[in-house]
C-alpha cells in the first residue's frame, strides 16, 4: 500500500518487546497485543522473533472460518473476524501456519494483526514498525530494503506440502528462495 | 471454485449484501405469488367435479376366509388396496397406503384393528378411522357392494364424511 512492504527480519529482533506494547496501546484493542513475541529455543538462546500477520493471500484462516467472518480487503490486508458473525470456535487459530489469531474469549472473537489498517490505509506506518529500534518489523520499499540490507525477502513459504504466498516479506539469507518447513518433520521426535 | 465459496467469498469485495429494498421487494412477491397461488387452489376446488370410479370386479367372496384378507389394487393399477372379511363376517376394503407416509397397512394381530408397521399406527377395521398412533387421518374406504358371490368395488371414500354407512352394500 502506498508503495510500501512490511518486512519481518527475525535476525534483527532483539526482544525489546516495544512492537508488543505499541500494539496493546491501539484503541482498537486496548491492553491486548496482536504481535507475537516468541523465544526461538528458549533454554538455548535469548535470540526471538516477532510475528505479525503475514496476509496470506489465500488466507487458510478464512478458508476454514465456518462462520464467513473473516475477510481480506482489496488491498490484500485480512482483517480481524468480524464481530457479528465470529462465533470464537478457534478453527482460524488452529489452522493458521503462523499461529497468529488470537481468541480474545472474554469477547468471545478471533482478533488478529490487521496491518493497523486505520494507519496504513491512509498511509501511515503502522504502530509496530514505527517504534521497532531495530527495524526487524520494516514498513519500507521494496528498492529500499533490498538496498540496504543483505537478507533477501521472501513472501512464499512451504508448509509440508501447503505452499503459502503472503502479503508480508520474510527476510531470508540470501541462499534461501522460500521458507521451508517439514510440518511432519518437525514435529517428529528424534531418537535418543 | 466451489459454489458455496463463491456465494461466500473470502474477498470482502465480492460479498453480497442484500439492500432493505431488495428484501422488501422479496417479500412482497413471495407474499403475491402466495395470494395468487391460494386463489387459483380455491377455484380449482369450485370448479371440481366428482370424480368417476370405475366399477371393478375384486374378489369372490367365497375365496376370501373369514379374517382372511386379499390384496387388490383399485381404483387405478398403482393403487393397493386390501379387502378384509372380518370376524364379524362382514367384508371391508381399504386403500392399503397409510395416511401418515404411504407405509402398506396389514391386518393387526387381533384381527380387529388394521396395522400400520412403520411407525405402528393403528386403524380400526370396521371404518378406518384412526385408533392410534401417527396417522393423520382415517384410511380411504372402497366402497365395496356383493353381487351373490362377488364383490365389486364402485367408489373410494377418503373418509371426509364420516356419516356414510360402512361395510358392504347390497
Amino acid at each position: 500500500m502506498f508503495g510500501r512492504q512490511f518486512f519481518v527480519d527475525p535476525s534483527r529482533c532483539i526482544g525489546c518487546e516495544a512492537c508488543v506494547n505499541a500494539c496493546a496501546e491501539c484503541d482498537n484493542h486496548r491492553g491486548e497485543s496482536m504481535i507475537h513475541l516468541d523465544f526461538i529455543d528458549r533454554r538455548q538462546t535469548t535470540a526471538t522473533v516477532p510475528f505479525v500477520c503475514m496476509h496470506c493471500d489465500d488466507p487458510t484462516c478464512a478458508q476454514v472460518c465456518p462462520a464467513d467472518a473473516i475477510k481480506k480487503t482489496d488491498d490484500g490486508i485480512v482483517q480481524s473476524s468480524l464481530k457479528p458473525r465470529c462465533i470464537a470456535c478457534s478453527n482460524c487459530v488452529l489452522a493458521c501456519p503462523f499461529g497468529i489469531p488470537k481468541v480474545m474469549v472474554r469477547q468471545e472473537q478471533m482478533m488478529k494483526c490487521d496491518m493497523c489498517y486505520d494507519r496504513t490505509s491512509v498511509g501511515k506506518k503502522p504502530m509496530c514498525a514505527t517504534v521497532c529500534p531495530s527495524q526487524a518489523l520494516a514498513y519500507v520499499s521494496l528498492e529500499d530494503i533490498t538496498k540496504g540490507r543483505r537478507e533477501k525477502p521472501t513472501n512464499v513459504f512451504y508448509f509440508g506440502k501447503q505452499k503459502v504466498t503472503t502479503k508480508v516479506y520474510m527476510m531470508v539469507p540470501e541462499a534461501l528462495d522460500a521458507v521451508s518447513v517439514d510440518v511432519v518433520d518437525y514435529m517428529w521426535e528424534e531418537k535418543a | 471454485m466451489k459454489l458455496w465459496r463463491d456465494e461466500f467469498s473470502i474477498e470482502a469485495a465480492h460479498e453480497r449484501y442484500v439492500a432493505r429494498r431488495q428484501f422488501g421487494k422479496f417479500l412482497v412477491l413471495t407474499s403475491f405469488g402466495m395470494f395468487v397461488g391460494n386463489l387459483w387452489i380455491l377455484v380449482k376446488s369450485y370448479l371440481r367435479k366428482d370424480e368417476v370410479f370405475p366399477r371393478t370386479l375384486v374378489a369372490r367372496a367365497s375365496d376370501v376366509a373369514k379374517g382372511g384378507v386379499k390384496l387388490f389394487t383399485y381404483p387405478g393399477p398403482h393403487d393397493p388396496c386390501i379387502l378384509f372379511h372380518t370376524h364379524s363376517d362382514r367384508y371391508v376394503a381399504y386403500s392399503q397406503k397409510c395416511t401418515h407416509l404411504s407405509c402398506a397397512v396389514i391386518p393387526a394381530a387381533d384381527g380387529k384393528r388394521i396395522e400400520c408397521p412403520c411407525h405402528h399406527g393403528f386403524f380400526s377395521i370396521d371404518d378406518g378411522r384412526v385408533l392410534q398412533g401417527p396417522p393423520p387421518r382415517p384410511l380411504p374406504r372402497i366402497l365395496l357392494e356383493q353381487r351373490g358371490d362377488e364383490l365389486w368395488a364402485f367408489g373410494v371414500d377418503l373418509g371426509n364424511n364420516p356419516a356414510t354407512d360402512s361395510g358392504v352394500r347390497g
